[in-house]
């Protein structure tokens, strides 16, 4: 499979919110303002390449060797946590503008299953390390493309006026399976 | 959320995850899971007991080491400990039950970031008893299970005409219901009918924001700071 094809299909057809259900909790709440879901998908994106950077060397040249493979969640987990926790203190201390922008969506990363999700995808997949970075890099895009999305129907749905008990988290979940169904209309894009 | 645990309210521990303070339905955690695995009822209530078993071993484990782990690392402890029991359940779903297993699939390891683990372990273990903790789990266990199983149920009969393979021989079915929009739609009508029903409204503040764990989250407090000191 070409590099461009993975690309396109984790950000269209295999899209990680609204196809692969990850990350729903930070899709549904922050996805309230536009600007706030740009920081996060920015952080996510960012993240889930890194993560991939670490994970796929641990996985190949340390994991496999030993015949340790069924203990990649406790150690995806632990690099992800870890890996987090040190880009916040970096930024923080280097580069205090990028911090300012994503800092705040940092920390809520380490519990995003779309994060976790993507380096175990990219070992079943059994990807090469290109293929895992692209696939890691489509997937922050299309978390971010349907946070941004999303961000604009829900300030539509939150001024609209829906029966008492659909009010709130329903009506968001049913705007986001029209989101859904949109995009069902990419899968079989790529065969 | 620690109430007294004597024994009068060892029954409420039980109780309230299964209704009042249903993880899924009420407090809105673990939506991950709920969306992606609940394509057929048996699916459902197999997501739901490994969550519940690694729920009930790692509020187990956490409430006995609540005093010998250091708090400035704790969570990334919990994080361990979890982790390890989920991989211990899949093992023992790959040996026994390979079906599911497989239709599982990925969703099985990323029981270690379901929040609603994650939020039991640090909002209810770490300050409660062994007994009051494993009742909260299999409380919080069983109300996680019988939404899936619900979600799994409705989605597998509307969307296949099936019931636990069984074929029930109905007249119209949507292939929607199985797909993702039918995942998020459904879901938003439970939560609406719960909503009716409970004669409430749900909680506005989703993801996050709803987490039990949200009061001493860390990052949660800070991106508050963050937004007063913005607003200054």
């Amino acid at each position: 499979m070409t590099l461009i094809v993975i690309l396109l299909n984790a950000i269209l057809v295999d899209n990680f919110v609204l196809s692969k259900f990850m990350g729903i909790c930070p899709f549904l709440g922050v996805s309230k303002k536009l600007d706030s879901a740009v920081g996060m998908g920015a952080a996510v994106t960012f993240v889930m390449v890194c993560a991939t950077l670490c994970t796929y060397p641990i996985y190949t040249f340390i994991l496999v060797p030993m015949g340790l493979e069924y203990l990649k969640t406790i150690a995806f987990i632990l690099i992800i946590a870890l890996f987090v926790q040190l880009v916040e203190m970096v930024l923080k201390k280097k580069v205090q503008s990028l911090y300012n922008a994503l800092g705040v969506y940092l920390p809520l990363i380490t519990t995003n299953c779309a994060v976790l999700g993507v380096t175990i995808l990219n070992v079943d997949k059994e990807y090469g390390f290109a293929q895992s970075l692209v696939n890691s890099l489509g997937g922050g895009l299309g978390f971010s493309l349907a946070l941004i999305i999303f961000s604009g129907v829900r300030s539509r749905v939150n001024s609209a006026d829906v029966p008492e008990m659909f009010k709130g988290v329903p009506a968001t979940l049913i705007a986001a399976s029209i989101v859904s169904v949109s995009f069902m209309g990419f899968s079989g894009l790529f065969g | 959320m620690a109430e007294k645990t004597n024994k009068k309210g060892m029954l409420t521990e039980l109780t309230k995850g299964i209704i009042k303070e249903n993880p899924t339905l009420v407090t809105l955690l673990g939506m991950c899971p709920t969306l992606a695995v609940t394509v057929m009822a048996s699916n459902g209530i197999g997501m739901g007991l490994a969550t519940t078993f690694v729920l009930i071993c790692s509020n187990l484990v956490i409430s006995l080491l609540k005093n010998v782990i250091p708090k400035a690392v704790r969570l990334p402890c919990f994080i361990v400990i979890i982790a390890s029991f989920v991989t211990l359940i899949e093992f023992l779903m790959k040996g026994y039950l390979p079906e599911l297993y497989d239709s599982l699939g990925l969703y099985l390891s990323l029981i270690t970031v379901n929040c609603i683990i994650l939020g039991r372990a640090e909002a209810f273990a770490s300050k409660n008893g062994v007994l009051a903790s494993v009742l909260d789990a299999v409380g919080m266990g069983l109300g996680f299970t019988l939404a899936l199983f619900a979600m799994g149920s409705i989605r597998e009969i509307i969307g296949t005409g099936k019931w636990f393979g069984i074929d029930l021989h109905l007249p119209v079915t949507m292939t929607l219901f199985i797909m993702s929009a039918g995942g998020f739609f459904t879901l938003g009508v439970i939560i609406a009918l719960v909503n009716k029903i409970a004669g409430r409204s749900t909680p506005a503040e989703v993801g996050c924001a709803a987490c039990p764990n949200a009061e001493n989250c860390p990052s949660y407090n800070k991106k508050e700071d963050r937004k007063e000191a913005a607003a200054e």
